[in-house]
């Protein structure tokens, strides 16, 4: 069959989003968006207390409450009560400990929203305080209180150490070292749809779930094994998300809604939790403290790192050691570091629950080291962009943590473009028009970013497209589109391999009783996996339905000269035409639909030092590369900041949709913005402070720069796509990039984020005697 | 129960609810006009935006008693015979729809801003849409297409 490998470049209406238009008319049903026959609410009880026994719980006054139907315990949970993907260690309902003030305690299911209110609030419970830990440092003391007595490693979920060379003595021999601790803060997704889903349970026992879940296949074996169910009984469907940036990979809402569905069986039962719940219980960017040590010599040649990376995962794993694993395969930078000591570790604490959020632990690596290196370069009065590229590893080097980064040319070429483009050119005249009592400069960042699951759990995908009798298909997307547009996506890859327009396609969202399991929606894998996976598929159903149609046409050279059109297939020489109707008439139903198996690649290195990092994903096989420019103000008088430009270049890959990639772009860049200066989700002694968006402050189009984004395009030869995959790799860049550029507007460099005008002109009357850390 | 009799996208209703019922309640559970979103119930995030009177107004801050009277528009009204609104329109032709949830509220701020100030400066555009909270697009696309749909194809941001 002709090249089919690289498909061609787009029109400009392949580019729009096929669920724009219904999204924009407000009939595309989200998850919070179905109801149902004889519905019921559904909500919880929380702890509110962090750390305590829980002596008895009381649901007789929620009962007597008129039209509460049920109020259940984790006496009434069938099944182990665990969920949790590496470590099950999060109950359903507490039964013995409450670990966060998050923790669900009583569920309780009613005929109205007025009737849930008031049977929750007369929940009432016993409990027995325990001290609790709130400082992950503070955690791994010998005498800390435990968060599970159970786990053999007290509170340290997990800890990855990586050396080469000397390791971090290799820093003695260094003519000159910078070092500084930096804090990061929580961060709140902050999804526009909350937490939500809906369960019925039908006579034959089966439990039908809508949910606004990131990973449909795996909660479902989730819910299976926390209330000891047959996985056979749990279908669930995964509409569209109304956002989930990490924040719906795991169990939120399953659990609670399956377990008032076998209790209430005919009734659909509906929970969606609130703002202020959403808040408190789901969970968030792990907060971050980062020790580093970087030495070099005199030129500015780097030689000694010593980082470590302490993630305060809150009360349960979900997906903490993954996510510090990831962070600890970035936490070096992509620099030629002869000697390094890289060490990352997840802590249990009684505070908010720390999971997968955008980046999953990269923003805090790059943070880590990008801040470092502009450390380094003041110390030098070196440019620090020549700083860098005077480190940039070469093809075929290994990085601190002892990767190939395969590709890396594209980071070169980024940062050459970043270095010509106006805004760097012109930053020194750009600087002199600041106004009176402004204060203007730019900041870098260098940035790399691992795609997919690693080398141990298959990164892969099952895409099934059928040719339908009217001539049409169907795709069947195995993969949540949470507002990225991965699924658009999909029908654009198979309607350009097919040469169809894309409304000829009929596309069905994830659904564990129709669509294969094709992993989550996360690791940046989305397109590049289950991409893959449908070029495939549609390159093997094109191949039947010409070889089918030069059969009917009797050719002798049965695909020689055929094409497919619109609807048919042609014969280009004989004008002659088949309709797609005619062809899958005479087709049989198992070949009209294709499965096309695709499993994304794996590093070559030896694995890990340890079996566990494998496991928990290091290292990985490919790379996107970015470099990013923040162009600040910074006001002397109040200290505010504002980011008036920002200009990403990235080696994404192949450019799919130029279009989708730009809007994964802009919004990371905001979302990261929001990271740098003003997102701070406040525990105190365990209790979250700002609930709510009038005091949790994200970004408005009122703050949003003006954001320029170059994509290099390269090939990768990883996959037949040539694409890489570019999902998280921007929100890596605003922290370091906007710190840098403030701490060169400023003359001080502040250590605890975000950048709050109150710390900003703390740092300028104080010369960054606000800085330290706590 | 009150008796309450308003217009709702250009249809007359009449009907019985709890004076104190939220509009986005009365929208979404009982009308099944479910394109007008709740994300905050505390009107911080603009995504339950209706048009009351022709202004933006947040639906999970106003209560049924106050509709009597009032012209309510909700996402599901705007939408002319032939297709979208040229405002729909713009957003999906400029990129300016991810996720989607917070779309319809912004799309019914942005046809408000342009229903009386028909040219606006990119910041009115800004200042317009300051009320809506977006977690997906970083606002860039939005405002461009805001300004597309008021024909000023050729502005900067």
């Amino acid at each position: 069959m002709p090249g089919t490998n690289k498909i061609p470049l787009l029109s400009t209406s392949g580019q729009i989003r096929q669920d724009a238009p219904a999204k924009a008319r407000g009939v595309e049903k989200y998850a919070a968006d179905y109801y149902g026959d004889r519905l019921l609410w559904a909500g919880v009880k929380r702890a509110g207390v962090p750390h305590a026994r829980l002596l008895a719980v009381s649901i007789d006054n929620a009962l007597r409450v008129p039209g509460v139907v049920k109020a259940l315990t984790a006496k009434d949970v069938p099944g182990p009560n665990r969920q949790g993907v590496v470590r099950d260690d999060q109950p359903v309902l507490v039964d013995d400990k409450v670990r966060h003030c998050g923790d669900a305690v009583a569920l309780v299911v009613a005929e109205s929203k007025q009737a849930l209110a008031s049977g929750l609030a007369a929940i009432t419970f016993d409990l027995e305080e325990l001290p609790g830990v709130f400082d992950p440092e503070k955690a791994l003391l010998p005498d800390a209180p435990l968060l599970h007595e159970d786990h053999e490693g007290g509170n340290l979920l997990l800890e990855g150490r990586l050396v080469k060379g000397l390791g971090a003595d290799g820093l003695e021999s260094c003519p000159v070292v910078v070092e500084a601790v930096w804090n990061l803060p929580r961060q709140e997704h902050a999804y526009l749809e909350t937490e939500n889903g809906l369960a019925l349970q039908e006579a034959d026992g089966v439990i039908h779930l809508i949910v606004s879940t990131q990973t449909p296949h795996r909660d479902c074996l989730e819910v299976a094994r926390a209330l000891d169910l047959d996985p056979a009984r749990i279908h669930l469907r995964a509409p569209y998300c109304g956002g989930a940036f990490g924040g719906k990979d795991g169990i939120t809402v399953q659990s609670l809604l399956a377990l008032a569905a076998i209790n209430c069986p005919g009734h659909t039962v509906k929970m969606w939790w609130d703002r202020e719940e959403s808040m408190i219980a789901g969970a968030k960017r792990h907060p971050a403290r980062l020790y580093y040590r970087l030495g070099a010599e005199k030129d500015g040649r780097l030689r000694a790192l010593s980082a470590r990376l302490i993630f305060d995962t809150g009360p349960y794993d979900h997906l903490g050691g993954v996510v510090a694993t990831l962070g600890l395969e970035h936490a070096g930078g992509p620099y030629r570091i002869p000697h390094a000591e890289l060490i990352s570790q997840a802590v249990y604490t009684n505070n908010p629950i720390g999971g997968p959020f955008r980046g999953f632990g990269v923003p805090q690596a790059a943070a880590g080291i990008e801040l470092t290196m502009d450390l380094l370069a003041q110390r030098l009065s070196l440019d620090p962009l020549e700083l860098r590229r005077r480190n940039l590893l070469e093809t075929g080097e290994t990085s601190p943590a002892g990767v190939t980064l395969s590709g890396i040319e594209g980071l070169h070429a980024s940062l050459d473009t970043a270095s010509r483009h106006e805004l760097w050119q012109g930053r020194k005249s750009w600087q002199l028009q600041a106004e009176p009592n402004k204060r203007r400069d730019l900041g870098l960042a260098v940035l790399y970013h691992a795609m997919g699951y690693g080398p141990v759990i298959p990164d892969e995908a099952r895409a099934r497209l059928v040719l339908l009798d009217d001539g049409r298909f169907r795709l069947y997307s195995g993969v949540v589109d949470m507002g990225q547009g991965n699924a658009s996506t999909y029908v654009q890859i198979a309607a350009e391999v097919l040469n169809q327009p894309p409304e000829n396609f009929e596309l069905i969202q994830p659904d564990t009783a129709e669509t294969e399991s094709c992993g989550s929606s996360s690791a940046s894998r989305t397109t590049y996996t289950f991409g893959n996976a449908i070029l495939g598929a549609a390159q093997t159903l094109r191949e039947r339905i010409l070889t089918q149609a030069g059969e009917l046409m009797a050719l002798d050279d049965i695909t020689d000269g055929l094409a497919m059109a619109p609807g048919a297939v042609r014969h280009t020489g004989l004008s002659l035409k088949i309709s797609l109707a005619e062809l899958a008439a005479s087709l049989s139903t198992d070949q009209c639909d294709v499965t096309h198996y695709f499993r994304a690649p794996v590093a070559a290195e030896p694995v890990a030092p340890n079996k566990s990092l494998a496991l928990h994903g290091f290292p990985h096989a490919v790379y996107a590369y970015a470099v990013h420019l923040a162009a600040v103000e910074v006001d002397e008088l109040t200290g505010k900041i504002d980011l008036l430009d920002y200009l990403t270049v990235s080696d994404l890959g192949r450019v799919i949709n130029p279009r989708l990639l730009e809007q994964q772009m802009d919004g990371a860049v905001v979302q990261g913005m929001g990271y740098a200066l003003c997102e701070d989700f406040v525990a105190h002694d365990g209790h979250s402070i700002n609930t709510d968006f009038s005091t949790y402050i994200v970004p408005t189009s009122l703050d949003a720069p003006r954001i320029e984004n170059v994509f290099l395009a390269s090939q990768d030869a990883s996959s037949p796509l040539g694409i890489r995959g570019g999902g998280e790799i921007g929100i890596d860049g605003p922290l370091p990039s906007v710190g840098n550029a403030v701490a060169r507007a400023c003359g001080v460099t502040m250590r605890t984020y975000p950048l709050t005008p109150e710390r900003v002109l703390a740092a300028l009357n104080h010369g960054g005697a606000a800085n330290d850390p706590h | 129960m009150t008796r309450i009799e308003f217009m709702l996208n250009n249809h007359p209703m009449r009907l019985h609810a709890p004076a104190d019922k939220r509009l986005v309640d009365l929208l979404r559970d009982d009308l099944g006009l479910t394109g007008t979103k709740e994300a905050c119930g505390s009107g911080e995030c603009g995504a339950c935006t209706v048009l009351i009177d022709g202004l933006p107004r947040p639906a999970c801050l106003t209560l049924a008693a106050q509709l009597e009277g009032r012209q309510v528009t909700t996402i599901e009204g705007i939408a002319t015979k032939t297709g979208l609104h040229p405002v729909q329109q713009a957003f999906v032709e400029h990129g300016a729809v991810q996720c989607g949830f917070c779309t319809p509220g912004m799309v019914l701020s942005a046809v408000s801003l342009l229903d009386h100030v028909a040219s606006p400066s990119a910041q009115q555009v800004r200042q317009a849409l300051a009320g809506n909270l977006c977690r997906c697009t970083g606002y860039q696309k939005i405002i461009e297409a805001v300004l597309a749909a008021a024909d000023h194809k050729g502005e900067r941001l």
